[in-house]
């Protein structure tokens, strides 16, 4: 039992899948939002977490290091439930569909994501645009970026480029196709330790 | 019309600090991950089937060059084409040492990230590549941290260890990754004055000697290459410090100069794959020496390799380009 008084004062601890990619940042990221990052290689990991970033790096990588020991299932099924949050690559494996080419996903976000979908290293770009996110324009980095083809019900969208989202929400699942952790602007991942935080006061551990 | 050229290496130079960002940004993608050399098509899609974050698309791995000879030059463009064709991850190709020619080819051909490589024969002995003149990222090798610095002034966005390419001797990756390690400890404890000293020492810029100094690590990824031939070896590095690993002929070498034959000898593409699967596994789990144990034990078969100790001066790859 927690003594009485101590709730709002949880400390959240938030796990980023640490196979690949740039993990790291996201870690930095999360402490400067307040919430205690913990990296995450291994399925029986999952358990101590209250909500989880998938970051950027190689979505192919991802999936055949989690087709291994049963991550992959024990992987949706956290994410069927607790708080996630895919930059990118982790945007990629959230999708209920992804093409360029297809390969299979967590499918849990109502989207259809299409891979690379700029082009190559040298269509990499960044830019700052108004969001729905209260604070003025944001930076947003994009690297060989995926595009939020098609967004289906409960997806709401939070930032566009062109025309197509680049940041969306459904429930507690968030997903961006930039990568927040790259920028020094902290309002998305504060936004997503916010998701956390009042998932496990409607959830306790 | 052509472009209008400025004179430097007829690119234009793009506006820096955005595209230096957007270049570390790719490098920071594919930390804690395998970039494996790959020689065809099939070794390419083996690669990305075993998890590699990337493919090195060149014609002929170190250990063929070493022991083949000749003049070793950029790939072929048409190798690259069918490679960044086949696999939907980044695709890195090799340029000579200052030949800014070749990485203009490979930034047309839409290459990810160039490597300019002291594994190819070097086409100028004083000068590298203007790296800023680019917007495709370039990786450069380093034995120290003057050598890694200064390829980072010339617009190096990854810094990997040279190692002594071809052999599978992983002896100076460990030597260079520790010698760049301890470089930049020392600088940490230096005060103000006597960094102006470090820099005269390392024969490197005094900002990026302050900025190692304050961070206590380079402004680019570090990443090894040079020797890595098992998943022990991988495993090696990235406790030495490396974000990710490099691993040229260890895969894809049967004998010192015969690849294993993975598009016709299905015995000899699952040998290849496990060691990729293997070095990809352990490169993740490097600190987890059961995972490493299992690893190692599934694969079959290893490079066989030559000791670098047994190298004569002028056989040496990482002496090239300083």
């Amino acid at each position: 039992m927690k003594s009485p008084g101590t709730e709002q004062n949880v400390l959240s601890r938030i796990g980023v899948l640490a196979i690949q990619g740039d993990y790291d940042a996201h870690a930095e990221a999360l402490r400067e939002a307040g919430a205690e990052p913990v990296l995450i290689r291994k399925p029986e990991e999952l358990s101590s977490i209250d909500g989880l970033i998938i970051p950027g790096g190689e979505s192919t990588t991802f999936l055949k290091f989690l087709e291994r020991d049963g991550f992959l299932a024990s992987l949706r099924d956290f994410v069927r439930t607790k708080p996630t949050f895919g930059t990118c690559a982790g945007c990629i494996l959230l999708a209920t569909e992804v093409t360029h080419p297809p390969q299979q996903s967590l499918g849990v976000l109502n989207a259809t994501v299409e891979r690379n979908a700029y082009g190559r290293q040298i269509d990499s770009a960044i830019q700052t645009s108004e969001t729905q996110l209260p604070g003025g324009p944001l930076e947003m980095v994009y690297i060989r970026a995926p595009r939020i083809a098609k967004t289906g019900a409960g997806v709401t969208v939070l930032a566009q480029r062109d025309g197509f989202p680049v940041l969306v929400e459904q429930g507690h699942i968030m997903a961006a196709t930039f990568h927040p952790e790259l920028s020094s602007d902290r309002r998305v991942h504060q936004r997503f330790v916010d998701l956390v935080r009042t998932h496990l006061k409607q959830h306790p551990r | 019309m052509a472009e209008v050229h400025n004179g430097k290496n007829g690119h234009n130079p793009a506006n820096s600090s955005t595209t230096l960002r957007l270049k570390v940004g790719l490098a920071e993608m594919l930390k804690g991950g395998v970039i494996m050399d790959v020689m065809n098509v099939e070794q390419a899609r083996i690669a990305e089937e075993a998890g590699a974050v990337s493919v090195m698309a060149l014609e002929r791995v170190p250990a063929m060059i070493r022991a083949e000879g000749g003049v070793a030059r950029m790939a072929s463009p048409k190798l690259i084409k069918e490679i960044i064709d086949t696999v939907s991850i980044p695709v890195m190709a090799k340029a000579r040492i200052g030949h800014f020619a070749e990485a203009q080819i490979l930034q047309q051909l839409g290459v990810d990230f160039i490597d300019e490589s002291e594994v190819l024969t070097p086409a100028d002995e004083a000068h590298h590549i203007d790296k800023h003149a680019f917007t495709t990222p370039f990786v450069c090798g380093a034995r120290n941290l003057g050598e890694a610095l200064r390829r980072i002034a010339e617009g190096a966005a990854m810094i990997r260890t040279k190692g002594e390419a071809g052999t599978g001797d992983v002896v100076h990756a460990v030597q260079h990754m520790r010698q760049i390690t301890r470089e930049m400890r020392a600088l940490t404890v230096l005060s103000d004055q006597e960094l102006y000293a470090a820099a005269k020492e390392h024969q490197a810029p005094y900002e990026l000697i302050r900025m190692v100094a304050q961070a206590g690590k380079l402004p680019v990824p570090n990443f090894s290459a040079g020797g890595i031939a098992t998943p022990a070896d991988a495993a090696l590095m990235m406790q030495l410090g490396a974000e990710a690993i490099f691993v040229g002929s260890g895969i894809f070498m049967k004998e010192r100069a015969t690849p294993l034959d993975v598009e016709n000898n299905p015995k000899e593409r699952e040998e290849a794959v496990s060691r990729a699967k293997a070095i990809v596994i352990a490169t993740t789990h490097y600190n987890d020496p059961k995972i490493l144990a299992e690893v190692s034990e599934q694969v079959t078969g290893t490079m066989k390799g030559l000791a670098a100790a047994a190298l004569e001066e002028n056989q040496l790859l990482q002496t090239r380009g300083n």
